[in-house]
């Protein structure tokens, strides 16, 4: 087992996440669901040109475990970013495992790999409710 | 190897027979159940059994056999996480599609298995069950997707006649830090997969585990068969004890 020190988590996370923070604009038309089964958010937002500046809360929407809810904040009559404002986080479910009797688990910072792969696993569960409450956010400031 | 994908559920859905004798009849025939299982639990169609069933003009009573036994899953489920699974919303109606899922990708690789075929894969949304090898006559090799970028893959591991799914919460990490409150408080877990002896297995313990948060990979490493890897909203993995078995290092 490898065990990392706090600080050198810390050190690394700050990195990471000043690596993931939202800086660029949203293609608004790249960020639509074209699987999604429902026709909210289906339908792909044109264009956010010419909307008053400012930031939009969308709609809650169901994502099964829980609420999601996001805020569009519009600069220069574009998608400039997302904010979650309501996301589910299981945070309140937390106290019924024991703490004390948990085992040490292996932790790493998640990095790319290169590896060759035949297939991909990954989330899809909540990405209607996102789509729908960003839909909602969009159509709002669409006035 | 004959493979194929269609747009059904509301996600793309892929199918792959690496057998020489592979047929595109088998692929027709694997689409087809897909597109039954909407058909019958889709809550998005107003003529679907669930629809039915939800609108009262069905009773619990005259439900099909699919519908009894996705239902019992879901109670069982529920029975073996605490609680943390559940298809009754909040307005009261069912909505099974936590579970659909999984039993959908588990049945449609055994009627692959009983048509004769060896090996294969069913990848729906990606979920997905594997058998036997792949067409260069090796392990499957599945990555698993970065939640921070959709185009890149954080680990790769080998799956033999296992199935793996992911839970989570794909929203390209903005979610995570707000520039203009960056001490807010980051603790959400944004990524949780678990392998297990099949897809159904993996989806519905993945499904239960993420909505535990932070705690989710501890009851991962509790249940024999499972093994799981967590991602949470700082890019710190955390992983079973027995996952490291599974990884190409």
């Amino acid at each position: 087992m490898k065990h990392f020190s706090r600080s050198a988590l810390f050190a690394t996370t700050l990195a990471l996440l000043s690596g993931v923070a939202l800086a660029a604009p949203l293609d608004p038309s790249a960020i639509m669901d074209p699987t999604a089964p429902d026709a909210v958010a289906a339908q792909p937002v044109k264009s956010t040109k010419g909307i008053a500046d400012g930031a939009y809360k969308g709609a809650a929407f169901d994502a099964y475990f829980g609420m999601v809810q996001v805020q569009a904040n519009i600069q220069g009559g574009r998608l400039a970013s997302v904010k979650v404002l309501k996301y589910p986080s299981g945070k309140n479910t937390s106290r019924r495992i024991n703490r004390t009797a948990l085992p040490i688990l292996e932790q790493e910072v998640v990095r790319a790999q290169s590896t060759n792969v035949n297939l991909v696993s990954g989330a899809t569960l909540t990405s209607r409710a996102y789509l729908r409450s960003l839909k909602s956010a969009l159509a709002k400031a669409a006035g | 190897m004959l493979q194929e994908t269609r747009v059904i559920m509301g996600m793309p859905i892929s199918v792959g027979i690496a057998d020489a004798m592979a047929t595109q009849s088998m692929l027709d025939e694997v689409f087809a159940h897909f597109t039954a299982v909407d058909l019958r639990f889709s809550t998005y169609k107003a003529d679907s059994e669930i629809s039915a069933l939800n609108a009262g003009r069905l009773t619990p009573t005259e439900i099909s056999v699919e519908m009894r036994e996705v239902s019992a899953l879901a109670e069982q489920t529920k029975n073996e996480t605490d609680g943390y699974f559940e298809i009754r919303m909040a307005d009261g109606s069912l909505d099974p599609s936590g579970i659909v899922k999984g039993w959908a990708i588990r049945n449609a690789a055994n009627l692959i298995r009983s048509r004769g075929f060896e090996n294969y894969f069913v990848d729906a949304g990606g979920d997905i069950q594997t058998g036997g090898k792949n067409a260069e006559g090796q392990d499957w090799r599945t990555g698993i997707r970065n939640p921070f970028n959709e185009d890149e893959i954080i680990k790769a591991v080998v799956l033999k006649n296992k199935g793996i799914a992911t839970s989570g919460s794909y929203v390209r990490g903005n979610h995570i830090y707000d520039p203009k409150n960056p001490s807010a408080k980051i603790d959400s877990i944004v990524s949780l997969t678990v392998i297990g002896p099949d897809v159904l297995e993996a989806d519905r313990f993945a499904t239960a585990a993420f909505a535990m948060g932070d705690d989710g990979i501890y009851f991962i490493e509790d249940v024999s068969g499972l093994e799981g890897y967590m991602v949470n909203a700082k890019g710190i993995a955390t992983q079973t004890s027995g996952f490291g078995a599974f990884v190409i290092s």
